[in-house]
């Protein structure tokens, strides 16, 4: 296992991220974690429907994202990323309307290198891996980078995604995201393989497994993947192992099939806080700018919210947009219907 | 039309692929054997020699990741044309059809489109083996956001497919695999299209019309020419698309003679006949003069080819419907 940044804060070498990309990390670390506070509080209130945090696997999404130009390369995400979403251009204001239950709002605006999140499980895969196709046959330059979780590696689509991003040497950077569960199903019963990462040679190409806690492993092995993939060396899976310590999503109880000493021994490992300290050693950080930083978020979650508030909820008319280019007949008649019976009587 | 070349079905869609990736360097085609072996049919023999190997593309044996990648290469800016061997080999691709490739303009809010044909041999009357001519096209009528488009004759099959590639939405384009290399009509030469929703009227007569698309259309055919000489003028209306319907042409040949059948390959019960009777009783129901009869496969799964006879909608079966049709 890949691992460069210790509990401690300590780095093993020297730091493969510049001191200024470790504060643009640790700040959208904070961000997602108090993203993950709103929108589970928005929930327990009703205004949001469900909503998966990020918590503990923070380090994995956006050590990775980190690796990557926004002006170049694809994100093709599972629905887990946001963080990675937003610092590849996603507007946060777009990111609430997703959870707010505005689609329209929630788009991904135009030249924002970026697909939108995925809750089929691993059918994202064979997109990410044409798209990559797409970049190399138009010669494009750049990567794409897809996440799924370690439940996906279980599905048909990981499998034939992988062999046929392998034989056609596709630039692909697969970021497996093992947080441990699927749901409540344990690895364990998801594979009976020591690794996931191992997957890789049987398809043609280098897996890796990395400490998906460390911001600077999981940076550091996406970079080589990608400039492997730039250089025309195809596919690269990188398994990263991190911990969900939150549920799955606000409708599960993880009590059910857990115990407490498992979250409470990934507690001592949290992605955060190792940043935090390293920062902190390396004179970049401190708690003046800490607080003044969850400040800065507060208002801009505070801004996003208040601006999805403020939208107009979709009607009747937007089930029937954007089904085909042009609506048929048969939908036409349909939409006027829908229309009708939404008229107040 | 005597300067236009009489070609099969096969050879019109050989050569609207080719019209159409000369026309545009976007266009591609991928999918099993289509590459060094021109297909397991042949519809693609000598594209990639024309074409090279970057835009005729042999790929693993795996539905989902052909069709679920040619997604990915819409949004990439390619226009794939992608082949599934058979159309009962959708069954592995079928979650990256329905819920990824036709919805994926309106979960992105058409930010991004998948101008995506699938192309898919399909129907019975060879004798081939189990799951190769399973007919289940209504399967993806439950599907919104994917056009369903099956032609009959090779005119069609061309005009069709230039409309299908050019479509910006997903396309499943069907092929009468026992038409292929049995029936020849002219093909214009030239770049016309065929719009998707609209039916075409390929036989008139005064006393019943029968409703079909893709190979059945020819057993209505050759039904009404056995009732000719009964002295029943049947009628015969292709629909052509499944979606779009041509709910106007439909009630239009319904409602100047008051009396239908449908015939179709698939099972009977929920195949696409069922909503064809139900738009007709809905748009029409005061033109009819008699029930509408469904002449369709058996609520079997499909038999051994030895057996298919049994199974599937025959001529003897369409001449009995439209007698008790037009004597009621």
């Amino acid at each position: 296992m890949i691992e460069l940044l210790g509990v401690d804060g300590k780095v093993r070498g020297a730091s493969p991220m510049s001191l200024d990309k470790v504060v643009e990390a640790l700040r959208l670390m904070l961000l997602s974690r108090a993203i993950d506070d709103r929108l589970i509080k928005l929930q327990r209130m009703g205004r949001v429907g469900v909503y998966g945090p990020v918590h503990g696997q923070e380090a994995a999404v956006i050590g990775s994202a980190m690796a990557l130009d926004p002006q170049r390369d694809w994100i093709v995400p599972a629905s887990r990323e946001h963080p990675a979403m937003l610092r590849h251009g996603l507007p946060l204001k777009n990111m609430f309307a997703t959870y707010m239950g505005n689609f329209d709002a929630a788009a991904i605006p135009d030249g924002v290198r970026l697909l939108p999140r995925q809750q089929s499980i691993g059918a994202q895969l064979p997109h990410a891996a044409g798209l990559a196709w797409a970049l190399k046959l138009r010669r494009a330059g750049g990567v794409v980078a897809v996440y799924f979780g370690e439940g996906a590696s279980s599905e048909g689509d990981f499998h034939e995604a992988s062999n046929l991003a392998g034989v056609m040497r596709v630039p692909l950077v697969m970021l497996l995201i093992n947080n441990h569960y699927a749901i409540s199903t344990p690895v364990h019963r998801q594979t009976a393989a020591a690794e996931l990462a191992a997957r890789a040679e049987g398809y043609g190409f280098p897996g890796f497994v990395v400490d998906g806690n460390d911001l600077l492993a999981v940076y550091a092995t996406t970079v080589d993947a990608v400039n492997r993939a730039i250089d025309g060396g195809g596919p690269t899976l990188i398994e990263c192992r991190t911990y969900r310590m939150g549920f799955h999503n606000t409708s599960d109880n993880p009590k059910e099939y857990r115990d407490r000493a498992e979250v409470d021994e990934a507690e001592q490992r949290d992605p955060i806080e190792r940043v935090r300290r390293f920062a902190i050693r390396e004179g970049i950080w401190s708690a003046e700018q800490e607080a003044a930083a969850l400040d800065e978020i507060r208002s801009a979650i505070e801004t996003a919210q208040r601006q999805v508030e403020e939208l107009p909820r979709p009607g009747a008319a937007a089930i029937f947009e954007h089904v085909y280019e042009t609506l048929p007949p048969r939908l036409q008649q349909q939409r006027a219907e829908a229309l009708d019976d939404a008229r107040p009587s | 039309m005597s300067n236009e070349p009489e070609l099969s079905i096969l050879e019109a869609i050989r050569g609207a692929l080719i019209q159409e990736m000369d026309r545009d360097e976007r266009v591609m085609v991928l999918g099993m054997d289509v590459g060094q072996l021109g297909g397991v049919f042949r519809v693609t023999r000598g594209l990639l020699e024309k074409f090279g190997p970057e835009r005729v593309v042999d790929t693993p044996l795996a539905e989902g990741a052909i069709v679920g990648a040619s997604l990915g290469l819409a949004i990439g800016g390619m226009v794939p044309v992608a082949e599934v061997q058979f159309l009962g080999f959708t069954h592995q691709a079928f979650h990256q059809i329905g819920p990824q490739l036709a919805r994926y303009r309106f979960r992105s809010r058409g930010r991004f489109s998948a101008q995506v044909t699938i192309r898919a041999p399909f129907g019975g009357g060879t004798r081939t083996p189990e799951f190769h001519p399973d007919a289940i096209e209504a399967q993806f009528v439950q599907a919104p956001g994917v056009k369903i488009v099956c032609p009959a004759f090779p005119d069609d099959a061309k005009g069709l497919l230039l409309e299908a590639i050019r479509d910006p939405d997903p396309v499943l384009y069907l092929e009468p695999q026992r038409l292929y290399r049995s029936i020849r009509g002219p093909v214009p030469a030239g770049d016309q299209t065929v719009p998707f929703g609209s039916s075409r009227l390929v036989r008139e007569g005064k006393d019943v019309v029968l409703v079909a698309w893709s190979a059945a259309v020819h057993l209505c055919l050759a039904a009404a020419d056995q009732m000719a000489q009964e002295g029943v003028a049947a009628s015969v209306l292709d629909l052509r698309t499944l979606v779009p319907l041509d709910v106007a042409g439909l009630i239009a040949a319904v409602e100047k003679i008051g009396k239908v059948v449908v015939v179709h390959e698939a099972p009977v019960t929920g195949g696409f006949g069922a909503e064809i009777v139900a738009t007709i009783q809905q748009e029409a129901f005061g033109s009819l003069d008699a029930p509408i009869r469904r002449v369709a496969a058996r609520d079997t799964p499909y038999p051994p080819g030895s057996l298919e006879d049994y199974f599937l909608p025959s001529v003897r079966r369409i001449v009995a419907a439209t007698r008790a049709t037009v004597e009621y």
